[in-house]
């Protein structure tokens, strides 16, 4: 019934993912949020409360640098969910839907897209750490392993604010939700402090935290210490969350578009 | 005998307990335009909507250019061109980037997609807001960029919801001349409209739809017949001679006629009145500089219909969509 081929369903994909990506020339302010935002925490972060926390900056960065890369690829999926329901308010998702387009195109377009934000900003982020005197000790394969991982729950994530972007009445409600649920998400973790240093009845939900066990895979994978474990509950994290959260999300984009 | 390039019969959509379209046939002749006429909230987004195959009827069915529109989207997408009611166009792209994106995605190759893009933006009269983000484009200008992405896949058939609303009469007359030669050149246009202005202009039929019913079809003419108000409107060519004129015609017709500026009209149910008023008119030495026999507005004959004026604003299910 659909008639679109997987081959051209993909083309498509590519030029709508294209298209998001344009888009970011027009929008100082997202690209801002994908390249600032990080700057400026990961700068403050380690030369401000650095010492404090670490008894060093040096110790800091390398402790920290994973953590941010996670804690941004988190921020970076907002922007889904934000320009999904930029296109469902503003009508252009119809002018999508009324051509003869795959019916999964416009999404994974989206999806598309944010990947490539989400590899800008890892790129930026490490490359300024490594500026900064941050040194992985793993060989390439590491990053590499790092990389992808990030990506995996980045993509799985990316579900969540699908979600968030077709129920919100408009983009600034998503922003806003976006937000204020990733602050405590990503606070109540160990990206900033190591879990030891938490009351002890909150060193259960921080240990627990997706957030937690990805940053413990990165550093395993950058700097050497243990990592599969923590991968391996990643994944699972992952599939779980894309287990749950994409069918919820199609069923509500079905029903918004009725 | 010549299929419909629209044929809808009976479509029902419900939105919660309203019937936002409540039983809805219609049938549009290959290169003829329809006019669907109503307030907001009368169901013509909806009736569009489940034609150009974005939300599935409840019940009826419809065919556009010989495909049903659920059992077959896909190819009746591939024949469609589609102007929303919001300018549903990418503001953050330029208008090249918004024409060539839509051409890509039609699976036209790279040079190609150019091409259509700069010709239509030529056609439109934006070439020289080409290569400017449209965030900044005048409502008039988003309008045509619009229409004009509507038409990068050289649809058979157009709908248009509501092309003008929010324009200036300036911007809209340069509206109704890109659709006006489209249709020259045999498209099939379904048009929904709030001002009977613009079906007129535009349609060869209308449809007047009111909560989801279809209340009155047919020709403008026709429609303006089946009301059967006729207005004689007159304009002494001097001003000085309004009192005696409108005391003439209140003699003759037995009511009061209105007066606009310096004009005077009444309603002329009676053939015999023009004639009658000319003659009273010579016998006092008035001269006419303007003497009409004109069939009513639109306007008048939604009044008639509906019992309500046309320019119904009250937000409804259809503008929250």
């Amino acid at each position: 019934m659909s008639g679109i081929g997987l081959i051209d369903g993909l083309r498509q994909t590519g030029s709508l993912a294209w298209r998001a990506i344009v888009q970011l020339k027009r929008n100082p302010w997202e690209l801002g949020d994908y390249s600032f935002q990080p700057v400026l925490f990961l700068l403050l972060f380690v030369y401000i409360f650095g010492g404090a926390i670490a008894g060093s900056t040096d110790a800091y960065l390398t402790f920290m640098l994973p953590g941010i890369v996670v804690m941004n690829m988190m921020f970076v999926t907002v922007y889904v969910g934000h320009g999904l329901n930029t296109d469902l308010t503003s009508g252009y998702f119809d002018r999508l839907r009324a051509l003869p387009v795959a019916r999964w195109a416009p999404l994974a377009g989206r999806i598309t897209a944010d990947l490539v934000k989400q590899g800008w900003s890892i790129v930026l982020l490490l490359g300024l750490g490594w500026l900064m005197g941050f040194r992985m000790d793993n060989p390439i394969w590491g990053l590499a392993g790092m990389v992808v991982l990030v990506l995996i729950f980045a993509l799985a994530f990316s579900w969540v604010s699908v979600l968030v972007g077709v129920v919100a009445r408009d983009p600034e409600h998503v922003q806003l939700f976006g937000f204020t649920a990733l602050f405590p998400i990503t606070f109540v973790s160990n990206v900033f402090v190591p879990v030891e240093t938490v009351p002890e009845w909150l060193q259960g939900v921080v240990m627990a935290n997706p957030v937690s066990v990805l940053t413990d895979a990165c550093r395993g994978l950058l700097l050497g210490g243990p990592w599969l474990g923590s991968a391996l509950i990643t994944l699972l994290w992952a599939a779980a969350i894309t287990a749950v959260f994409a069918p919820l999300s199609v069923w509500a984009l079905k029903r918004r578009l009725r | 005998m010549v299929e419909s390039a629209i044929a809808a019969t009976e479509l029902v959509k419900h939105f919660g307990a309203t019937r936002a379209v409540d039983g809805v046939s219609l049938s549009v002749a290959q290169g003829q335009v329809l006019g669907l006429l109503g307030p907001n909230g009368a169901g013509k987004t909806t009736t569009v909507r489940m034609l150009a195959t974005l939300t599935a009827p409840d019940s009826g069915t419809a065919r556009v250019g010989g495909f049903d529109i659920v059992d077959q989207a896909h190819q009746v997408r591939g024949l469609i061109g589609l102007t929303g009611q919001f300018a549903s166009v990418d503001n953050r792209l330029t208008g090249f980037e918004n024409l060539l994106l839509i051409a890509r995605l039609l699976g036209q190759p790279r040079k190609k997609s150019r091409h259509i893009a700069r010709t239509l933006l030529e056609r439109f009269e934006l070439a020289d807001a080409a290569d400017r983000p449209v965030q900044g484009y005048s409502g008039g200008m988003r309008r045509r960029l619009d229409l004009a992405a509507s038409l990068v896949g050289n649809p058979r058939i157009l709908f248009l919801d509501e092309p003008t609303t929010g324009l200036d009469p300036r911007a809209r007359r340069q509206l109704w001349e890109l659709i006006g030669e489209r249709v020259a050149e045999g498209t099939t246009v379904l048009l929904t409209t709030q001002y009977l202005e613009e079906a007129d202009a535009l349609a060869d039929d209308i449809m007047v739809i009111d909560h989801g019913r279809v209340i009155a079809s047919g020709t403008p003419e026709a429609l303006k017949r089946q009301i059967g108000t006729r207005t004689l409107e007159i304009r002494p060519a001097s001003p000085d001679a309004l009192a005696a004129t409108a005391a003439i015609m209140t003699e003759l017709a037995g009511i009061a006629p209105e007066q606009q500026g310096g004009r005077l009209s009444i309603p002329a149910g009676d053939p015999a009145l023009l004639p009658a008023l000319v003659r009273r008119l010579d016998q006092h030495g008035i001269a006419p500089a303007e003497l009409q026999l004109r069939s009513a507005s639109l306007d008048e004959v939604f009044l008639a219909l509906t019992g309500q004026a046309s320019t119904a604003n009250d937000e409804t299910l259809e503008d929250k969509r």
